[in-house]
């Protein structure tokens, strides 16, 4: 349901006098000739890059950079940005979203599905939305949303209870509302959704209840469904045969981080999480595709061009789901993807081919490559009754949070958590909608505390350029921008500016809370700002 | 939502109403009571499958802080032991899973933002769980209590740096309910050679609970010297308190010298300092004093 800013409840009673005043306002627009501000069609979400005062969609791009092209802050002024404004949506929980800008108005969602508009020079509210969630809904790890996408005159939502909503960019009232799956039986959507063309792309959460993962992709314009990709190949499919028994009806495969797309050769990339249970491989015997796998999909049909599995028959819950990065360097066109399992991958776009695979992080579960060169499961590293000490741990080297790519120092930048975890096998029956982990996990008693990481890694080689550590592991993402500059926040509240080449720290802020969240960069009236949500608060920077 | 639902009622006359908010109140109470009852007693209580299935519950949600077994871990108490701190009745047991321990690391079910949280029925297998794997009656106190007591506060020199009910140094944790939350082979470790193992904080979520008693060295532009423990500290500031239980907040760029250890204050008493019977008798007391009910609440 909506929220009107004013109070739905003091204006309600007034509806007649308000359609008679909304009736007058559209005869007077005839005369005032007001500037219609544009719709953002397929053809501006290509060409992203030229209109660098806006973020268009979650990633800033197609290609996952993460970069802004705006060069307003840079390393000889950063130290004097300041607060431009804060919006509190007063909910608990961790707050994900990453906003969207177009032409001065940002769109965010923030925890329980709700979503927003607002001014984005000063913060003040145009439209807020609430989705009335059902009592029952018991989504993982949190009541999260990682935000919107816009096509046309609609922002897009995907919601905890399994629904895909268009809402009006303008007014935030609902136009179509399509139920995606049943979130009894462990269904949602946390992840920002992509629009391609006349196509808007979600991928399913829920691979801690023993799902079937999926792709879905909506026209836009009326909420139908245009395509379904199983995650899990049914019978008679490719690929089926990498489950055992019954195991692929049960066997999660989520997609629940955006994914990007190569307009080139019209192939769109999505990554999968963990098989279920996700962490005890009894009873799925076999590589369990497409679960921890990179996806090439046609965006028009949702049809499978290629598959790279990064884990096969996962059980230390190693998802996927880190934005798939594309590169281009000369004649090569690459994937770039730090896994939540330690090693950085390079792939060759075009085909799924492996290049390299070298750890930035640190790694026990695999000592050795197999055919393909791949890294290998090293089996004394499973889950066991007693507890087996793993690295990294459950949460991985890095998480959902975003990396970026700055074309102007061709650094990768991403955090890196170096926390090892013992992980021990709890056996469950599969009960539907009930959590299915198939197992547990804990920190390990080291002596040496954990700790988090920025690393600056060359994506051609894998190779560390600097890094700047965090006191403990974080969970916020990484923004590049032209200016020469990264931003990333960390567990103890702080957000901070690096310079790109260096990895020094020019500016830091303290938001009073850790950050959940991936910064992005807009531009209104030519000043840059530089937002970021931590705590329940989304909180913008710029120069005085 | 709120405006939607007062928007409804102002269409409705003043009796109307009043007598909707009693029907509603009551059926509230109804509701309430009847769900307090329900969760009065456990329905599955000695069923033994579900305290199989509460097994794998139990390593899933609890483990993490209560270790394997339920044993305690880095973090939670031995839930083994017959007495609770917060209650030993079922319905006691239930509340404390489900609605959490202010103002401890305990957090209410659902609410760590990291699993999915448990339904009550699993709330119930955990807790059959827990029963099958406890024993059967207070572990008797070996030492004296009262000498422990006398050695905490007195010859020991317990007191300059732990609290235990209020009265106490602020240097080292506050021991009054340690005796609950840690084994006795941990707490005899603790004395013994307190360098083994430090605390481990919670970060992220449970920030507040952070502390880990890491010692600092801190030498500021002036040349001072400050020697202590850290209260908590970022990548660009240091809150710490020194040896003489000083207050000092550090801006990290303006010192000369900050380090830090896992390095313990605290000096090891070996049976030299400390012998075998008083060490069981200091023992004792931190037991005593940590299982009475509600200690330090």
């Amino acid at each position: 349901m909506r929220l009107g800013v004013w109070g739905a409840a003091v204006l309600r009673p007034y509806k007649g006098f308000a359609m008679r005043l909304r009736l007058a306002l559209v005869g007077l627009g005839f005369f005032l000739a007001v500037p219609v501000r544009g719709q953002v069609t397929p053809q501006r979400l290509l060409d992203s890059a030229k209109e660098p005062q806006n973020w268009l969609m979650y990633s800033g791009d197609f290609a996952g950079h993460r970069y802004s092209n705006l060069e307003q802050v840079s390393p000889t002024n950063a130290a004097g940005l300041v607060p431009k404004w804060a919006y509190q949506t007063l909910a608990g929980g961790k707050f994900e979203t990453t906003p969207l800008v177009v032409d001065g108005v940002l769109y965010g969602t923030g925890q329980d599905d709700r979503a927003f508009a607002l001014d984005a020079r000063s913060g003040r509210p145009i439209w807020q939305y609430q989705r009335e969630l059902p009592a029952d809904i018991r989504p993982c790890c949190g009541r999260v949303n990682r935000g919107l996408a816009i096509l046309g005159d609609k922002v897009f939502l995907g919601t905890l209870d399994a629904h895909v909503i268009a809402l009006d960019a303008k007014t935030g009232n609902v136009v179509w509302d399509v139920t995606a799956a049943d979130y009894r039986g462990g269904y949602s959507f946390t992840l920002a959704p992509l629009a391609i063309k006349n196509l808007v792309i979600f991928g399913v959460s829920g691979g801690e209840y023993g799902i079937r993962g999926f792709i879905d992709a909506y026209d836009a314009a009326t909420g139908e469904r245009k395509w379904r990709f199983y995650t899990i190949p049914g019978p008679g499919e490719p690929g089926h045969d990498t489950w055992e028994g019954e195991s692929w009806k049960i066997g999660g495969a989520p997609a629940w981080i955006t994914g990007t797309f190569d307009p080139a050769t019209n192939t769109t990339f999505w990554t999968t999480g963990n098989p279920s249970p996700s962490n005890r491989g009894e009873g799925r015997a076999g590589d369990n595709l497409y679960s921890n796998t990179l996806l090439a999909l046609d965006p028009d049909t949702g049809k499978l061009k290629w598959h790279f599995q990064f884990t096969k028959h996962d059980d230390h819950d190693y998802d996927a789901t880190q934005v798939p990065v594309m590169i281009d360097q000369g004649e090569k066109h690459l994937i770039v993807q730090a896994n939540r399992n330690g090693f950085f991958y390079i792939i060759d776009r075009g085909t799924g081919r492996l290049i390299s695979s070298n750890t930035y992080a640190k790694v026990t579960w695999s000592t050795s490559k197999d055919a393909e060169g791949r890294p290998a499961v090293d089996k004394n590293g499973a889950p066991s009754p007693e507890g087996n000490r793993v690295c990294p741990g459950a949460a991985g080297a890095t998480n959902w949070m975003s990396p970026t790519y700055d074309p102007q120092t061709k650094l990768f930048y991403v955090t890196a958590r170096e926390q090892c975890d013992i992980f021990s096998t709890a056996p469950q029956e599969f009960e539907k909608g009930h959590a299915y982990y198939g197992s547990a996990y804990f920190p390990n008693d080291d002596t040496a505390p954990f700790w988090g990481t920025l690393r600056a890694i060359d994506p051609l080689t894998g190779a560390l350029k600097w890094e700047w550590k965090h006191p403990s592991p974080t969970w916020s993402g990484v923004l590049s921008t032209a200016g020469g500059l990264v931003f990333t926040g960390d567990a103890e509240g702080n957000f901070m500016a690096l310079e790109a080449a260096s990895g020094r720290v020019l500016w830091h802020f303290q938001c009073g809370a850790s950050v959940y969240a991936s910064p992005m960069s807009f531009a209104v009236e030519g000043k840059q700002y530089i937002a970021v949500a931590a705590g329940s608060t989304l909180f913008t920077f710029g120069l005085p | 939502m709120l405006h939607t639902s007062s928007h409804r009622f102002l269409r409705c006359d003043s009796a109307t109403r009043l007598g909707l908010v009693a029907a509603g109140t009551v059926l509230v109470l109804l509701l309430s009571f009847a769900r307090v009852r329900a969760q009065d007693k456990n329905p599955l209580a000695g069923d033994a499958n579900a305290a199989k299935v509460g097994e794998s519950q139990f390593r899933a949600n609890c483990a993490f802080c209560h270790g394997l077994g339920a044993r305690g871990g880095g973090r939670g108490p031995d839930l083994t032991r017959a007495q609770k701190r917060h209650g030993n009745a079922d319905g006691d047991l239930f509340r404390t899973i489900n609605q959490g321990v202010p103002g401890t690391a305990m957090p209410p079910n659902g609410a760590t933002q990291q699993g999915v949280g448990m339904t009550d029925d699993e709330i119930w297998q955990v807790i059959t769980y827990i029963r099958s794997v406890q024993k059967k009656a207070p572990a008797p106190v070996a030492g004296n209590v009262s000498h422990g007591k006398e050695l905490f506060f007195g010859s020991a020199n317990c007191a300059t740096c732990h609290m235990v009910q209020g009265k106490g140094g602020r240097l080292g944790p506050d021991l009054t309910t340690t005796g609950s939350a840690r084994s006795t082979e941990y707490l005899v470790e603790s004395v013994r050679n307190p360098n083994r193992r430090l605390a481990h904080g919670i970060t992220e979520g449970l920030k507040e609970f952070s502390q880990e008693y890491l010692t600092a060295t801190v030498v500021d532009l002036h040349g001072e010297r400050y020697l202590g423990v850290v209260l908590n500290e970022d990548n660009f500031t240091l809150q710490m308190i020194d040896t003489r239980e000083q207050l000092h907040l550090f801006d990290k760029s303006k010192l000369q010298l900050f380090e830090e250890t896992r390095q313990s204050l605290m000096p090891a008493y070996d049976p030299k300092i400390l012998p075998e019977k008083d060490l069981q008798d200091l023992i004792a007391f931190l037991l005593e004093t940590g299982l009475a009910p509600e200690a330090g609440q």
